[in-house]
């Protein structure tokens, strides 16, 4: 499943029927049709090429959110987790002050400020996305640094990064795996979210969230217009949700 | 106790402190002026000029600071841009619609979730249980911002069952309260399933079995009440969650409460109001974490947090 929606996602141009943005005001509101076969919006737009469209969106941010968020956290993380110290007890309580902040309010706050835009909301998801993987990768090292291997490569005259590069970081992406799957289910929601609430993509990109947004105003007459965006959303993360848990129960399965 | 309440203030500090420095923050990240923003760049000179004045904009960083801080120890969020009422006011009107809509939202998750556990756990690889976890796993990945518009369509337009939307009597809190609500249960179905499951592998279990106790007895005396500690704090901290929760809700069934109230600050611009309605749902989420933090030391003294 998730590879289909990858595989759609990436090949847009070629699977979509028609231009997301043409609009044919003469074909506007239409449930089914042969030429539209989830129909169209508002603008005549096709909602099935719009769907297509918006799952790039989606899994873009996605990607982009936990790339950006694992990066840091885990540089972050593994640097506070082998050295310890003064500098690990601020990392800590910066990550403990964040994760204390609703991350979603945080995010809505700063696309508010910023203005929409794919760019904004992606720096304001990752704002509080790393702590998670920050306190993950400390947790871990601080429980692997004194195992005999990571003993064995500092008596070896192993440099620090190297140790955290060659020995630590493998031993952790199980874990990192598990984080990373939720994380894209969860940022995907947000994107949307976001989206919904007119902070995400500027118009006339299309977004999941945007489109159901737009669907609202229409619930009596056109109800094709908020069912098949969500049912793509719900699909993606409901696919996310189950790798995520079919990953936990394997790896750390696995681990025990 | 009060060491460990004297702890958790000591952390609280600077977590509040460093929630509200955030939230100062957000408004000068304003890229180019800030004025600019909210009025349009065509705004007349005087105007801008003008909020610049009340807004301070025109004073340092760090004397804006200082003035929020003491502002906000005197209980003054400033004044909204649009509504030329105190920011303090207009939000206290719109809590309570909140605060209803999120405690009616964690009745409905509780409802739905605890039976369904109970009876998993119980019934455990049967058909039922099968359906509970299926049941919360479409929880878990159902938007909000998708459930909400579905059900008005389906109970609102089609069967007409609940008002569209609006705050009123009972039938006007139906569908936000159970679109909020949902994420919830799916969360208590999983918790509550494990802690039960668990719980029923304990030594004391077995032993309260062993004494000839009724089955019943066993499962509402020893294990429920057990898994239900584990149960209790999940659904404090999810409680923060909901107030954050309620600004799509709230969008979504134009609910007159303070998530509302952020969305119609933020699509006009109106700076301090966002910043008035922000700072109170992150200080309301810190606050019930803080208490749950408590309460759930003095349900288990043994939790200790490094004291």
């Amino acid at each position: 499943m998730l590879l289909l929606l990858g595989t759609t996602a990436l090949f847009a141009p070629m699977l979509a029927p028609r231009d997301p943005l043409s609009q044919n005001l003469d074909q506007d509101l239409i449930a089914h049709s042969r030429e539209h076969p989830l129909g169209t919006d508002k603008l005549g737009r096709d909602l099935l090429s719009r769907i297509i469209y918006g799952g790039r969106v989606s899994l873009l941010v996605g990607m982009a959110t936990v790339t950006l968020s694992l990066t840091i956290g885990v540089a972050i993380g593994s640097f506070s987790g082998y050295f310890g110290g003064l500098v690990d007890q601020m990392l800590m309580r910066l990550v403990d002050i964040l994760m204390a902040f609703p991350g979603i309010l945080l995010a809505i706050a700063f696309t508010a400020v910023l203005g929409p835009g794919l760019d904004h909301v992606i720096v304001a998801l990752c704002l509080i996305g790393w702590t998670g993987y920050a306190r993950l990768v400390r947790g871990e090292i601080l429980s692997l640094r004194e195992r005999d291997f990571i003993h064995a490569a500092r008596a070896l005259g192993g440099r620090p990064k190297r140790i955290i590069l060659r020995h630590l970081l493998p031993n952790l992406l199980p874990p990192l795996l598990i984080q990373a799957t939720f994380g894209l289910a969860a940022a995907v929601v947000a994107e949307g979210s976001l989206s919904f609430l007119g902070l995400g993509v500027e118009p006339p990109t299309p977004s999941w969230g945007s489109m159901l947004n737009d669907g609202r105003q229409f619930l009596l007459v056109a109800p094709h217009l908020t069912t098949y965006p969500g049912l793509a959303l719900m699909i993606t993360v409901l696919a996310l949700n189950l790798v995520g848990d079919a990953l936990q129960e394997r790896l750390n399965g696995r681990n025990r | 106790m009060k060491r460990y309440v004297l702890y958790r203030l000591l952390f609280l500090l600077p977590t509040l402190l460093g929630a509200l420095t955030l939230v100062f923050l957000l408004i000068h990240l304003i890229p180019g002026d800030p004025v600019d923003v909210m009025l349009g760049e065509t705004a007349a000179t005087a105007d801008k000029e003008a909020l610049r004045e009340s807004l301070g904009l025109n004073r340092p960083l760090s004397v804006q600071y200082r003035t929020f801080m003491f502002d906000l120890a005197a209980g003054d969020l400033g004044r909204s841009l649009y509504e030329r009422a105190s920011v303090t006011e207009i939000v206290r009107a719109r809590f309570p619609a909140t605060l209803e809509l999120a405690l009616c939202a964690m009745i409905a998750a509780i409802a739905i979730s605890f039976p369904l556990a109970v009876v998993a756990a119980v019934r455990r690889g049967s058909w039922i249980d099968r359906s509970a976890l299926t049941f919360s796993l479409f929880g878990l990945s159902m938007p909000n911002f998708w459930l909400g518009p579905l059900l008005m369509i389906i109970f609102s337009i089609q069967l007409g069952w609940t008002p569209v939307s609006g705050r009123g009597g009972f039938g006007h809190l139906v569908l936000p309260a159970f679109t909020l609500g949902l994420g919830m249960s799916a969360i208590l179905i999983r918790i509550l399933r494990a802690s039960l499951l668990r719980a029923m592998n304990e030594e004391y279990v077995q032993t309260a079995r062993a004494k000839g106790l009724s089955e019943q007895r066993v499962w509402l005396k020893h294990t429920l009440r057990n898994a239900l500690l584990s149960v209790i704090t999940i659904m404090s901290l999810q409680f923060g969650s909901l107030l954050t929760g309620s600004l799509i809700t709230e969008t979504i069934f134009s609910w007159p409460g303070i998530g509302r109230l952020t969305v119609q600050a933020i699509q006009t611009r109106d700076y301090p109001l966002v910043q008035g309605c922000v700072l109170v749902i992150a200080v309301s989420y810190i606050l019930v974490n803080f208490l749950t933090d408590l309460a759930y030391r003095l349900v288990d003294p043994r939790i200790t947090y490094g004291e």
